[in-house]
């Protein structure tokens, strides 16, 4: 006997497409059922976003005090310290610790809002009605209105299928010891992120990527500060090489038709993600598609009346709070209000090291859509709180059309300046301007002074450079 | 580096002050000697200003619009070695500092520019001064304006502004955005709200849409000139028009055959102008108070013993009167020759000042345009003018009753009735009309 539950609205997927648009829903008075077959909060919360940046902390922790160690004692800032050890299953509880309090938070977020949570595996059976498997036996859920956020899956390699010794960003977030000899495939900003992190933790790590660059979305500009970090690192980054297979601790490439071999106890594989499309009953719904993604309009409708789909099912940028942003706006769409997909940009962030951050268009790509432009670049090496920080690389730009100064794009790449997103965020939303901006006071001393001259800079009177 | 000021040079003829209509150069601009600074334009005439020597323009005085005193500081340039005025220098000492932040005319001692017809305006030129200060501290000068958005881009507003704008239905796209860069404020929102609730009923969706849009151009230069002149005409003078057909089938196969015989003599094609402008003057021999200038003010009629004829001109930047003195001393061909001269003088702007005023009467036509009949407005302090209308081929009766095809023209006439009878107007219209389709009686 299976039960029957009768809701307005059925969302798939509890990750931050899914859960927010819960949450709304339920704000919004909407009867909502929300299935999810993990833990809440999705791969963001529990494989991705928040467990790579526990590692990433605290792998820079442990360089950090390495680094003091190392100088014994003649370290400049005058910290006198032993050389540390790390303990890898500790430092995976404590981020295991994190997940569990979000998972949990998210939890009573939906239960505040009066949503049902499913804890199973769905299948549409048609566009209305989703029988969900759950310990207690099968649940069939109808509803009016259906949200797909399904989500994304690391993307594999036909040559090196994910198990044993081969990595999908997931293991390698919950490995107990540090790996000797680790081989990243992908310079994507995972395989970036990840790789410079075991690095910091004592590995030997080598970065094969199949094209001519890492960090292919980001300016190059930008990614300058990053590679020298990483050669700093003692990374070792192979460029136009393809991962072959592995074997025996070898991990087979080739580089321009030439075959070497590249020592690794692990191998990571992140050559990116694909939307999460198998599985669930999405062939038998026949929604048209946008490649491998579900085709999405203005306000999140797929081809079939009352089945939205958002977030990383729904195309790239593959990125949390691009699908927290869209669950927000259908949840208001299903309560009856007029929404539709108005925002001006989506930032991007790369937690390697120094960050990276960029906001809105590149200056070749406002260039490309027929904008004259100005820019202004402000070096942190001409900002004091950066050499307080120890670290001074990087810099923020502004890009501006050049005839009325309307921000178009702002990047900045640096320690900590992932932060720097909210403002750049915010500055292209209300529509400023390099006089908007250059207007503003900014408290001294912080690296945010980096973007007010910035925009002086592109207005041509810089005061601190 | 010396400060050299440029002030509103004496145009001649008594002129008192000119309109800063164009401005070619902005603060921060390196200019070259000779090259055009700005355009000033008098009752008659557009002057240019000059850069008198190289340097870098560090402050323009009048905005385009502004009426300037002859002798007023319009232009700074910052140049190499020492500026152009001794006292300039002088008092630079005390004052540079000031200088970069509002140079206010007003404030200069009286006895530096003697030669300025006092106008002071200070509210207004203290308000120019600190715009060009503004303008000083940026180098890159901000458009405040708001700018048209192209096809396809996206309207700039706040996230706040957007969203109320979705909660109400309203397409962003049609609202017209009066912040900075074109930014959509609430206000403007709220604007197009109130005044735009009917359209969107009835034209949502159907491709037809209401168009709220409101440009403001600034009546400046010639067109406020003309704006200024049309008002004083139709506001002081009493108008009676008369319009008269005139049969030109024996002047159009006359001006034919000369224009074929001109041609090989290399002669200019004849209009129907001349050949009117020649009835003109033989008509106003028997009307001479027609061809005069009223001072009402002074309550006295100037009558003119030589016809100065103005031919209203329409230029890219409105209407001009160039004007041909003496045409009662001109054949046919130097009238064609003057009408060709002054009219494309005064299109490319290069018509002398005497050559643009002291018309007694004036002749305007819209050339092929023509239409029937024309209300024209005299030439303010003239008495009369004279319309053209377009020549068409249309069926009358000739003397034995049967039907034929003439080329017939109006002339549209007006007359300050204050001067000119009716009776008088139309005997003075009759007699053109006789002239015209009796061509021969022209010359003999």
């Amino acid at each position: 006997m299976t039960e029957i539950i009768s809701t307005n609205t059925l969302i798939l997927g509890g990750g931050p497409g899914g859960y927010v648009a819960g949450i709304r829903a339920g704000q919004l008075g909407i009867d909502t059922v929300l299935v999810e077959a993990g833990p809440l909060g999705g791969c963001c919360l529990n494989v991705g976003c928040i467990p790579s940046k526990a590692l990433i902390h605290v792998a820079d922790e442990f360089h950090r005090i390495g680094g003091m160690a190392a100088a014994n004692g003649e370290h400049s800032v005058g910290i006198k310290v032993s050389a540390p050890k790390i303990e890898l299953s500790k430092t995976v509880d404590w981020k295991d610790g994190i997940v569990r309090r979000l998972n949990s938070g998210v939890g009573g977020l939906l239960k505040r809002s009066k949503v049902r949570v499913l804890n199973g595996w769905a299948t549409m059976t048609d566009g209305k009605t989703a029988v969900v498997k759950t310990e207690e036996g099968e649940v069939t859920v109808k509803a009016k209105t259906v949200i797909l956020a399904n989500g994304s899956v690391s993307a594999g390699l036909p040559g090196l299928p994910f198990g044993g010794d081969i990595l999908s960003s997931t293991e390698a977030l919950s490995l107990d010891t540090v790996p000797e000899r680790m081989a990243v495939v992908g310079g994507g900003y995972i395989g970036m992120e990840l790789g410079m992190a075991f690095a910091k933790l004592g590995a030997k790590v080598t970065i094969v990527e199949a094209t001519g660059a890492v960090l292919p979305s980001y300016d190059k500009d930008l990614v300058k500060p990053v590679l020298q970090r990483a050669k700093s690192l003692g990374i070792d980054i192979r460029l136009n090489t393809l991962a072959k297979g592995f074997e025996k601790g070898k991990l087979r490439v080739e580089t321009d038709g030439k075959a070497e071999t590249v020592e690794a106890e692990k191998v990571l594989v992140t050559v990116g993600r694909k939307p999460n499309t198998e599985g669930w009953g999405l062939e038998e719904l026949g929604l048209d598609r946008d490649g491998p993604f579900v085709r999405i309009d203005a306000q999140c409708r797929t081809s079939m009346t009352g089945v939205y789909a958002i977030g990383d099912l729904t195309g790239n940028p593959m990125l949390a709070h691009r699908a927290m942003a869209q669950g927000e706006m259908v949840a208001e769409i299903i309560a009856g209000e007029r929404r539709e997909w108005d925002k001006r940009a989506i930032p991007e962030v790369c937690f390697t090291d120094p960050e990276v951050v960029q906001v809105g268009l590149s200056e070749a790509m406002a260039k490309e859509q027929g904008h004259e432009v100005v820019t202004g670049l402000f070096p942190f090496q001409a900002n004091g709180r950066a050499m307080t920080m120890e670290d001074e690389s990087g810099f923020v730009r502004a890009i501006a059309r050049k005839d009325d100064h309307l921000i178009l794009g702002l990047q900045a790449v640096g320690a900590a300046v992932s932060e720097l997103s909210a403002q750049f965020g915010t500055l292209i939303e209300m529509g400023a301007r390099l006089e908007d901006l250059a207007g503003t006071v900014h408290a001294h001393p912080t690296k945010s002074e980096g973007v007010q001259e910035a925009a002086l800079k592109a207005l041509g009177h810089a005061l601190h450079v | 580096m010396g400060i050299h000021v440029i002030k509103l040079p004496d145009v001649g003829e008594g002129v008192a002050e000119a309109e800063f209509v164009e401005v070619h150069a902005k603060v921060g601009d390196e200019v070259e000697p000779d090259q055009n600074l700005a355009d000033v334009m008098t009752d008659k005439a557009t002057v240019e200003i000059p850069s008198p020597r190289k340097g870098k323009v560090v402050w323009i005085g009048p905005e385009v619009g502004e009426t300037v005193a002859v002798g007023s500081e319009i232009i700074k340039l910052e140049v190499e070695g020492k500026g152009n005025q001794a006292e300039v220098e002088a008092e630079k000492a005390e004052t540079k500092p000031a200088e970069h932040k509002a140079p206010e005319p007003e404030e200069k001692p009286q006895e530096r520019e003697p030669e300025a017809v006092s106008t002071p305006k200070p509210e207004k030129d203290r308000s120019v001064a600190q715009e060009a200060a503004r303008a000083q501290h940026t180098s890159v000068p901000a458009a405040d304006r708001p700018r048209a958005r192209a096809e396809g881009e996206k309207p700039l507003a706040s996230p706040a502004v957007r969203r109320r704008a979705m909660d109400r239905g309203v397409k962003l796209e049609q609202v017209m955005g009066t912040g900075p860069a074109g930014r959509i404020t609430h206000d403007d929102l709220d604007a197009y709200i109130a005044g735009d609730a009917p359209a969107r009923t009835g034209g949502a969706g159907a491709g037809y849409a209401a168009d709220t849009s409101v440009q403001e151009v600034k009546v400046i230069g010639l067109r406020r000139k003309i704006a200024e002149k049309m008002a004083e005409s139709k506001r002081r003078i009493p108008h009676i028009t008369y319009v008269e057909e005139v049969d030109v089938t024996a002047l159009e196969d006359l001006r034919a055959h000369m224009n074929a015989a001109g041609k090989a003599e290399g002669k200019p094609k004849l209009t129907i102008l001349p050949f009117l402008m020649r009835a003109l003057v033989l008509a106003l021999k028997r009307y001479p108070h027609i061809n005069a200038r009223f001072d009402d003010d002074a309550g006295v009629v100037q009558q003119f013993g030589g016809v100065h004829l103005g031919i209203a001109t329409q230029t890219d930047n409105g209407l001009i009167v160039p004007v041909i003195r003496h045409a009662e001393a001109n054949d046919l061909w130097r009238n064609a020759e003057e009408v060709l001269r002054l009219s494309s003088a005064a299109r490319e702007g290069t018509a002398k000042r005497d050559e643009l005023s002291g018309s007694t009467i004036t002749i305007t036509s819209l050339g092929p345009l023509g239409g029937l009949v024309t209300t024209p407005v005299i030439n303010h302090p003239e008495v009369a003018i004279v319309g053209v209308n377009k020549i068409q081929t249309l069926p009358r009766y000739d003397a034995e009753g049967r039907v034929v095809p003439r080329k017939l023209m109006n002339l549209s006439s007006g007359f300050d009735h204050r001067i000119v009878d009716g009776w008088d107007a139309a005997e003075f219209v009759r007699a053109i009309k006789g002239y015209l389709e009796h061509p021969a009686t022209m010359f003999v």
